[in-house]
C-alpha cells in the first residue's frame, strides 16, 4: 500500500539518463524546447485565463477594470446555482457509494472465481468504449419506457452506468495485488464469508475502495451526454446549467466555478503526483 | 458476526460466488445492452417499420456532410495531438526528474479538468472580442476580429486541445520502454544524434504512436460536447447531429439509426486498428 510512503521531494528517475546520451544544448534542442513550451502554453492558457476573469466587477463576463470583486463567487450561492450545486453533490455521492459496493462484490467475486473474468469484464467496461452520445441514446430508451426521465432516479442510473467501469478498473487493480492464500487463511480459520469480505478483504483493497468511489463521484459531478439526453426543468446538474449557460451566452458565474474546480485539481494533483514517484506512470 | 455460514459443499462455494459476481454484468445487460436492442428497434420502426432511416443515412446530402465532416475533424485533430503529444512526450523522456514533473502536471491539468469549462475557456479566449482578437487587433495584425470559434476550426482546436493529454499517455509508456543502453549503443558505433534519434529511437516509439492514433481517432469519433459548443451548430459532428435529430426535430427513427451507425463506425475502426496496431507492435519490435 502507497499509504505509507514517506513524501519524497528529490527522488531520480529509474531511468535517468546518463549524461552522455543526453543531447547537448544545440540548436535542434533549443527548438524543440521552444516547441515544447508553446505547446504546454497552449495547454495551459485558456485555463489561466479563467482565473482572471472570475474576478471581474460587471454584472457581464469582463477582466476586472481596476477593482476585483467576488460578486461571481457570490452568484454561486444564489438559489438557482447553489441548488445544482448541492443536486449534483447528491447525485455524485450516491453514485459512488452505489458504484464502489457493485464493483467490489464483482472484483471480490472474480477474484476468487475467475473462470469467466475476461469476459464478464469485458461486459462491464462496455459502457466506457461505447461513445457517450450512444450511452445516452440507450439510457434516453429505458427513462422513457420505465418513466424516469427528468427524475434524480433515471439521471442518477444513466450517472452509474457511464461510472462503473472507471470504478471496476479502481477495485480490480487493487485486486490485482492481493493473493487468494488470504482468503483461504480467513476461511480455515473459521472466519464466514461475510466476516471474511468485511474484516480481512475491505482493509486489504481500502485503497481500491477508495479510488473505487473517487472515480465514480468525479465521473457523475462532470457527466454531460448522459444528462444532456435523459434531464430536463426539474434535475438541473452543474455541468446540465453550465451547458445551457454556455450555448446562448457566457454566464460569468462559470468562470467562478471554474477556477474553484482549477484549484481543487491542482491541489489533488499535486498531492498525487508527489504521492507517488515521481517516475510512476501518470494515468486516470 | 458470521454473516454467510461458511458452505460445506464445491457447489454451494460456486453459488455463493456467482451471487457476488453476477449483479453486476446482469445490470449492464438489461438495464444497459437490452436498451441498445431498443434503440435498434427504434430506428427500424419509427415513424414506421422498415429500412427508410438508413435509407436516409446513405441519401441525405446533409447526413453525407456530417460523416464526411466527422471524419475530417477526426482526421486531422489525430495527426495534429499526436504530433503535439509527441515532441511532449519526447521532452519527457529526456527531462530532469523535476522536468518530469512539471511536464506531467501540465499535461495532466487539463486531462483532470471538465470538458465543458475546458470549451468555456476556449470560448472565451477565441470569440470576437476575445483575447485572441484583441491582442491580434491592438498589434495591427488584422483589421478585423478573425473568426476563430463558433465554427469547424474552432471545433478543431477544442478537440486538439481535448486530445492532446490522450495522446500523451500511451506516448510516454512506449518512450519510458526504449532502453538507454540502445542509444549508447548505436552512439558508440558511430552514430551522430540525428542518426540515433532517426534511426533507432523513433523507430521503436512507432507502436506508441499507433497506439496514441488509434485512441485519438476513436475518441474523437464520438465527441459531442465541445465540437457542439465551439463549433456553434456550424460544425456538427455525428454525435452532435444524433442530439439535435432527437431534441430539436424529434426524429426519434433517424437519431437512433445515426447512433447505431456511429456505434458501427467505432466497432470497425476499433477492431482494424487493434490489428494494425498488434501489428506494428511487433514490427517496432522486430525493428
Amino acid at each position: 500500500m502507497n499509504s505509507g510512503r514517506v513524501i519524497s521531494g528529490a527522488a531520480t528517475p529509474v531511468l535517468a539518463v546518463p549524461r552522455a546520451v543526453r543531447p547537448r544544448l544545440n540548436l535542434a534542442r533549443g527548438l524543440s524546447i521552444v516547441a515544447m513550451l508553446l505547446a504546454a502554453l497552449f495547454l495551459l492558457l485558456p485555463i489561466l485565463v479563467i482565473v482572471p476573469l472570475s474576478f471581474g466587477d460587471q454584472r457581464y463576463l469582463a477582466f476586472p477594470d481596476g477593482a476585483w470583486s467576488l460578486r461571481h463567487y457570490l452568484t454561486l450561492l444564489d438559489t438557482a446555482w447553489l441548488s445544482s450545486i448541492l443536486q449534483s453533490l447528491g447525485l455524485a455521492i450516491a453514485v459512488g457509494v452505489v458504484s464502489t459496493v457493485l464493483s467490489f462484490l464483482f472484483a471480490t467475486g472474480i477474484w476468487l472465481e475467475p473462470r469467466y473474468r475476461v469476459l464478464l469484464s469485458a461486459v462491464v467496461l462496455l459502457p466506457m468504449i461505447v461513445p457517450q452520445v450512444v450511452s445516452a441514446m440507450s439510457i434516453y430508451y429505458l427513462g422513457a419506457k420505465v418513466k424516469q426521465l427528468d427524475s434524480l432516479i433515471g439521471v442518477g442510473y444513466g450517472h452509474l452506468l457511464m461510472a462503473l467501469p472507471y470504478s471496476l478498473i479502481a477495485m480490480l487493480v487493487a485486486y490485482s495485488r492481493l493473493d487468494t492464500s488470504l482468503y483461504k487463511a480467513s476461511r480455515s480459520l473459521g472466519a464466514g464469508l461475510g466476516t471474511t469480505m468485511r474484516h480481512v478483504l475491505m482493509p486489504n483493497v481500502r485503497g481500491g475502495l477508495a479510488g473505487s468511489f473517487f472515480m465514480a463521484f468525479i465521473m457523475s459531478w462532470e457527466e454531460v451526454v448522459v444528462t444532456l439526453f435523459t434531464s430536463g426543468l426539474h434535475v438541473i446538474t452543474v455541468p446540465k446549467r453550465i451547458w445551457d449557460g454556455l450555448r446562448y451566452n457566457l454566464d460569468p458565474a462559470i468562470a467562478a466555478l471554474s477556477t474553484v474546480m482549477v484549484l481543487i485539481t491542482l491541489v489533488v494533483l499535486l498531492v498525487r503526483l508527489y504521492r507517488h514517484d515521481h517516475t510512476a506512470s501518470p494515468g486516470r | 458476526m458470521h454473516a454467510v455460514t461458511p458452505p460445506k459443499s464445491a457447489q454451494g462455494t460456486l453459488r455463493i460466488y456467482a451471487l457476488l459476481i453476477l449483479p453486476l454484468p446482469l445490470l449492464i445487460v438489461l438495464g444497459y445492452l437490452l436498451p441498445t436492442l431498443g434503440v435498434l428497434g427504434w430506428s427500424l420502426s419509427l415513424p414506421k417499420v422498415g429500412l427508410q432511416n438508413y435509407a436516409t443515412v446513405l441519401d441525405s446530402a446533409a447526413i453525407q456532410t456530417v460523416i464526411w465532416r466527422t471524419l475530417r475533424i477526426c482526421l486531422l485533430t489525430t495527426v495534429i495531438s499526436v504530433a503535439i503529444a509527441y515532441l511532449i512526450a519526447f521532452r519527457w523522456r529526456f527531462a530532469s526528474a523535476r522536468g518530469r514533473l512539471l511536464i506531467e502536471l501540465f499535461v495532466l491539468l487539463p486531462f483532470w479538468l471538465s470538458m465543458l469549462i475546458r470549451a468555456f475557456a476556449w470560448l472565451v479566449l477565441l470569440r470576437n472580442d476575445g483575447l485572441v482578437n484583441q491582442s491580434l487587433l491592438t498589434l495591427g495584425l488584422v483589421d478585423e476580429p478573425l473568426a476563430l470559434v463558433r465554427n469547424e476550426l474552432g471545433a478543431l482546436i477544442g478537440m486538439v486541445h481535448f486530445m492532446v493529454p490522450y495522446a500523451v499517455l500511451p506516448l510516454l509508456s512506449s518512450m519510458r520502454q526504449v532502453d538507454d543502453s540502445l542509444l549508447r549503443a548505436s552512439s558508440s558505433l558511430g552514430a551522430g544524434r540525428w542518426q540515433t534519434l532517426r534511426d533507432v529511437f523513433v523507430p521503436l516509439t512507432v507502436p506508441g504512436v499507433a497506439a496514441a492514433s488509434a485512441t485519438v481517432f476513436v475518441f474523437s469519433l464520438g465527441c459531442f460536447v465541445t465540437p457542439a459548443l465551439l463549433g456553434g451548430g456550424k460544425a456538427a459532428m455525428l454525435a452532435e447531429s444524433i442530439y439535435i435529430q432527437m431534441f430539436q426535430l424529434s426524429n426519434w427513427g433517424l437519431g437512433a439509426a445515426l447512433s447505431i451507425v456511429l456505434m458501427a463506425m467505432v466497432a470497425v475502426c476499433a477492431v482494424v486498428f487493434g490489428k494494425l496496431v498488434g501489428f506494428a507492435r511487433f514490427t517496432g519490435r522486430s525493428a
